[in-house]
């Protein structure tokens, strides 16, 4: 549970400007599809993202392009997407694509795929600062899933079966 | 008497069992197994057979992990620096190929000739050994001193994307601490990574 605190919306003006910047970055990538893809070059100015809403569940889930099991559990999240439509449920897919792949890797990717839910890309190095404040647990392999709704949290590391087992992963959160 | 030896011992065995069942993999201070995996020239290969060995820098990584890729010129460097001071590179591929087919024995020994691999590039066959360490992710590093001491599990460095912005080169700097008869300050780091493929 020490890892609680640590969700919580904390904007400093530094972290907003990482914000714009990484926004700025995602818009002059010349992506001018359905959503934005905003990139954080750091965990701060990720983490903001999944700790605003108070009584929102976040579906965080860490994945890359590249990642054969990430790949194959998306459809389930997109799924979830669809039918948490009107309910507080928010479902974020952090890409961990190399920065020098953004533009000719995940973009593509995203658009062709047609992704909904919302895509942001996390390029800090720094893993071994930010992994344990996601999850003490958690080794730092993908795919990882981190469910939060206020105090409460359940993470797997590890991909999903199915949708079923998705959706029992996150009703799991707030038991 | 006897009956309270005896439920000090099942208390015992019992705190053993729950920790092992928890948290499978070495931790610092336990003794890592040796083993002998086939090498990509073919060869069996053991820790045994490093005779002039002061430890080990043994990496789960393997073809297919962009991760792994990023890393493969860093390795090579590692190997070239510590492994005249007596700190050799041993990398295990852990993937089940049938999985991952980039992760063959064949696509190993392709890749090995390419890069022209200084040091042992090894497949776990049957996946025996990368549960035993506890290997989650490629790569993943064991550095075990010459007693087969694990003293280091973890990341190569902070900065995976550019070898030209890291700041802590925490294999380095482990190699190091125990080369000069010391401890490693920092023993554990964690990295993004690619997940061990095997059958479900």
């Amino acid at each position: 549970m020490g890892n609680l605190t640590l969700i919580q919306c904390r904007f400093s003006r530094t972290r907003s400007w990482l914000l714009l910047v990484g926004w700025l970055f995602a818009l002059s990538a010349g992506f001018s599809q359905t959503q934005e893809v905003p990139v954080y070059p750091s965990f701060d100015a990720l983490q903001p993202v999944f700790s605003s809403g108070a009584d929102t569940t976040y579906v965080i889930n860490f994945w890359a392009t590249w990642c054969k099991p990430c790949v194959k559990e998306l459809p389930y999240f997109e799924e979830a997407y669809e039918s948490y439509q009107g309910q507080p449920v928010r479902i974020i897919l952090v890409s961990l694509d190399f920065p020098n792949q953004i533009e000719s890797r995940l973009l593509p990717f995203i658009r062709e795929k047609g992704l909904r839910s919302d895509v942001v890309v996390l390029t800090d190095p720094d893993a071994n600062a930010w992994i344990p404040r996601i999850a003490e647990e958690w080794s730092g392999a993908i795919p990882a899933t981190l469910v939060v709704n206020g105090t409460n949290r359940v993470f797997r590391e590890g991909d999903f079966e199915s949708l079923a087992d998705l959706r029992e992963f996150i009703r799991s959160c707030n038991n | 008497m006897i009956r309270s030896l005896l439920m000090m011992i099942l208390l015992v065995l019992g705190t053993i069992s729950l920790q092992a069942g928890n948290d499978p993999g070495y931790k610092i201070g336990d003794q890592a197994t040796d083993f002998k995996l086939k090498n990509v020239d073919g060869k069996l290969v053991s820790l045994a057979d490093y005779k002039d060995a002061k430890g080990y820098i043994i990496i789960f990584t393997c073809n297919h992990c962009p991760f792994s890729i990023a890393y493969e010129d860093r390795i090579i460097e590692l190997h070239r620096k510590f492994a005249p001071k007596g700190f050799p590179v041993i990398a295990i591929n852990p993937n089940d190929p049938e999985v991952q087919p980039d992760d063959s024995f064949a696509a190993m020994q392709a890749r090995a000739s390419e890069k022209s691999f200084p040091f042992a590039y090894l497949m776990d066959e049957g996946q025996k050994i990368y549960p035993q360490y506890g290997a989650t992710r490629t790569p993943h590093v064991f550095i075990l001193d010459k007693n087969r001491v694990v003293q280091y599990i973890g990341a190569i460095d902070d900065n995976h994307s550019d070898p030209s912005a890291v700041k802590r080169r925490y294999v380095e700097d482990a190699v190091a601490a125990l080369e000069a008869g010391r401890e490693p300050e920092e023993t554990f780091t964690r990295a993004v990574g690619c997940t061990i493929k095997a059958k479900k």
